[in-house]
Parts: structure tokens; C-alpha cells; sequence
């Protein structure tokens, strides 16, 4: 027997036993239970709902958190600039305040000061008008001098 | 050219000289093309062939993502290669042929990437077994439909690529041994071998369980 022959007969054999296996009955029960069973998986698995529809919702939803908090820290942080300008500005503001009341005050200070002054000259002025003698008394005022010298 | 038919629905208040106008303007554009035929054809065949192709690699790796993504990936290439597709087997048996190589393929670049290996989406015996219809069965025969089909499951784990590509070519998609090995690029006697030596451990499995 050649080669070739001994291997069409072992291929016979293996033919002769899978149609014999096929003739089992409780294997092909069992083959066409499978058969049932992937093909109901299968449908199910086919007609269910595609997950690249909750990729694309989770991925939305997770792109719309992400704005959502970018959002609010663009917010807080110019929020959070504006608030700190403002309160530089009433800062200087409330200094200058301060500033000019202080200024205002020396200036009362001043006017004050020189206030007293004038009045101090005035009553100066006022104690050497009455020390001077009236013309009237001028010859009493004479001998008066007069008997001093001798 | 459809805005140019959209034009012409909504146009039709207008005067009739310029709906036929359009209409003639609309015949002259909608000769279909060679592309056309092409493309309409290769949308028929997908239509078609698509549920049974991600059948085969559901059954193949047991995880439902894994098998879309492998349907998408066949139906791309096969796309790409419908014009040099020349109709010497059938159109089902080619998109079997290409998606038995990407699940080769896929296999491949799984074992290279090591770290990967241990990490799988399958799903369980149990759980694959759980799909069987009910139909008009006692809840005693159902429950043994379902032993055997895990049996079976189990058995179909355990046999080589091979054997398991031409275990469920065979008995999930009832093709003919020519077809299978047209598909998988074996010789008929091989096919008949794999086959032989696939049934042999259902059938063990089915009997040690006994």
C-alpha cells in the first residue's frame, strides 16, 4: 500500500468516525443546544444597544463637568482679581481720605496758630497806645522830666 | 444631490417650468456610477453577512466587545479589498476568510503584549451557557440542555485555533467542509481531521460528565 492510499484510508477512518458522531444521539443534541444557545447570545448581543452611544454620553457628560468647573475657576479667579482692584482702590482711597484730613487739620492747626497771633498783637499793639501819653498831659509830662533832671 | 432633491421638495409651490428644470438636472446627475453599484452592493453584502460573521467571533473569543470591534475591523478591510474581491468563493466565505486572519491577528498581538495576557473580557462558561432558549421544554430537560451545552463550552475552550474555528464553522454555521476550507485555507482532509479530532473531545467531555 503507497503513502498516498494509507492516508486517503486513515482520512476514511476519521470521515467514517465524525459521521458516526454525528449519528450520536445525544451528542448531536447537544451540538444543536450549543448551535441554539450562541445564536440566542448572539442576537442579544447584536441587537443590544452599541456602547459607543454611552461613550459618547459619558464622554459628553464628563466634557460638559469639565467646562463646568473650568467656568468657575475663570469666574472665581477674575471674580477674585476684581475684588482685590477694588479693595487697592478703596485702600488708596481711604488713605487719601486720611491724607487730606490730616492736611486739613494742619491747616486749621495754622490758622489757628496764627489766629492767636494777631490778637496777641493786637492787645500789644493796644497796651502801647495806652501807655503813650495824650498831648493834653504833655506839660505835666515836661516837669515831670524836668524835676527828674534835677 | 440632495440638496439638489431637497431643492425639488421644496419647491413644490413654486412654478412648475423650474421643478421640471430641476428635475431634468436631477435625472442627468443620478446616473449611478460604477462606484455606486459597488457601494450599494458592498452595503447589501454587509446587511447580509454581518450577523453571522460576529456570530463566529462571539462564539470565537466569548466576549461581546471583542467581537464587535473585530466585525467592524473585517467589514473596514473588506471594504478596502472589495474591488479586488472576484467572486471566485462566495462573498461570506471571503469575509470569513478575513475575519479568521484578524483573529488570528488579534490572538498574535495579544500573546506579544504579555502583560495583556491575563486581563480578558470573556465571559464565563456558565454565563455563556445561559443563553439558551427556553421554547417549550420542562425545566428538568432545560436544565440538561444546559449541562451539555456547557459541556460543550468547556470542550471548545480546550481545542486548539484550529480546531475551534472548524468546530464552529461546522456546527454554528453549518457550512459545508469545502467552504471551510476555503475559509480557512486548509485542504478538505484537513478540515475533516480538525473536525474529527474537535468532536472527539465534545464528545469525551460530554461522556466523562455523565
Amino acid at each position: 500500500m503507497s503513502g498516498v492510499e494509507q492516508q486517503d484510508n486513515n482520512m476514511d477512518k476519521i470521515t467514517n468516525r465524525f459521521e458516526d458522531g454525528a449519528e450520536d444521539a445525544e451528542l448531536g443534541q447537544a451540538l444543536e443546544s450549543f448551535k441554539q444557545c450562541v445564536d440566542a447570545w448572539s442576537d442579544a448581543a447584536y441587537s443590544r444597544p452599541r456602547t459607543v452611544e454611552q461613550t459618547v454620553r459619558r464622554r459628553s457628560w464628563r466634557l460638559a463637568v469639565g467646562w463646568a468647573l473650568g467656568c468657575v475657576l475663570v469666574a472665581g479667579s477674575v471674580s477674585g482679581g476684581l475684588f482685590e482692584r477694588q479693595h487697592q482702590i478703596e485702600l488708596k482711597q481711604r488713605a487719601n481720605r486720611e491724607r487730606a484730613a490730616e492736611q486739613q487739620k494742619q491747616v486749621q492747626q495754622q490758622q489757628a496758630r496764627a489766629q492767636v497771633t494777631d490778637e496777641d498783637l493786637l492787645s500789644d499793639v493796644d497796651s502801647d497806645v495806652s501807655r503813650q501819653v495824650p498831648s493834653a498831659m504833655e506839660p505835666l509830662a515836661q516837669m515831670m522830666s524836668v524835676d527828674e533832671t534835677k | 444631490m440632495r440638496i439638489l432633491e431637497a431643492a425639488v421638495n421644496s419647491g413644490a409651490v413654486r412654478a412648475s417650468t423650474w421643478v421640471m428644470a430641476a428635475g431634468t438636472a436631477l435625472k442627468a446627475m443620478t446616473m449611478p456610477t460604477a462606484g455606486d453599484i459597488a457601494a450599494e452592493e458592498f452595503s447589501r453584502v454587509v446587511e447580509r453577512h454581518r450577523p453571522q460573521i460576529f456570530r463566529f467571533l462571539l462564539s470565537s473569543t466569548r466576549d461581546v466587545d471583542l467581537a464587535e470591534t473585530l466585525t467592524q475591523e473585517c467589514f473596514l478591510k473588506a471594504h478596502r479589498n472589495w474591488s479586488s474581491f472576484r467572486g471566485e468563493s462566495s462573498a461570506m466565505t471571503w469575509l470569513m476568510r478575513i475575519a479568521i486572519n484578524l483573529q488570528k491577528d488579534h490572538w498574535r498581538n495579544r500573546r506579544m503584549q504579555f502583560w495583556r495576557t491575563t486581563r480578558t473580557n470573556s465571559v464565563d462558561l456558565d454565563e455563556a451557557s445561559e443563553w439558551l432558549p427556553s421554547g417549550e421544554s420542562s425545566v428538568e430537560q432545560q436544565l440538561l440542555a444546559r449541562e451539555r451545552v456547557k459541556q460543550v463550552w468547556t470542550a471548545v475552550k480546550g481545542l486548539s485555533e484550529r480546531q475551534r474555528t472548524v468546530f464552529l464553522l461546522r456546527y454554528v454555521e453549518e457550512q459545508e467542509l469545502s467552504e471551510i476550507a476555503t475559509a480557512t485555507g486548509l485542504s478538505e482532509g484537513t478540515v475533516k481531521a480538525h473536525l474529527s479530532r474537535a468532536v472527539g473531545r465534545v464528545r469525551l467531555e460530554l461522556g466523562g460528565k455523565r
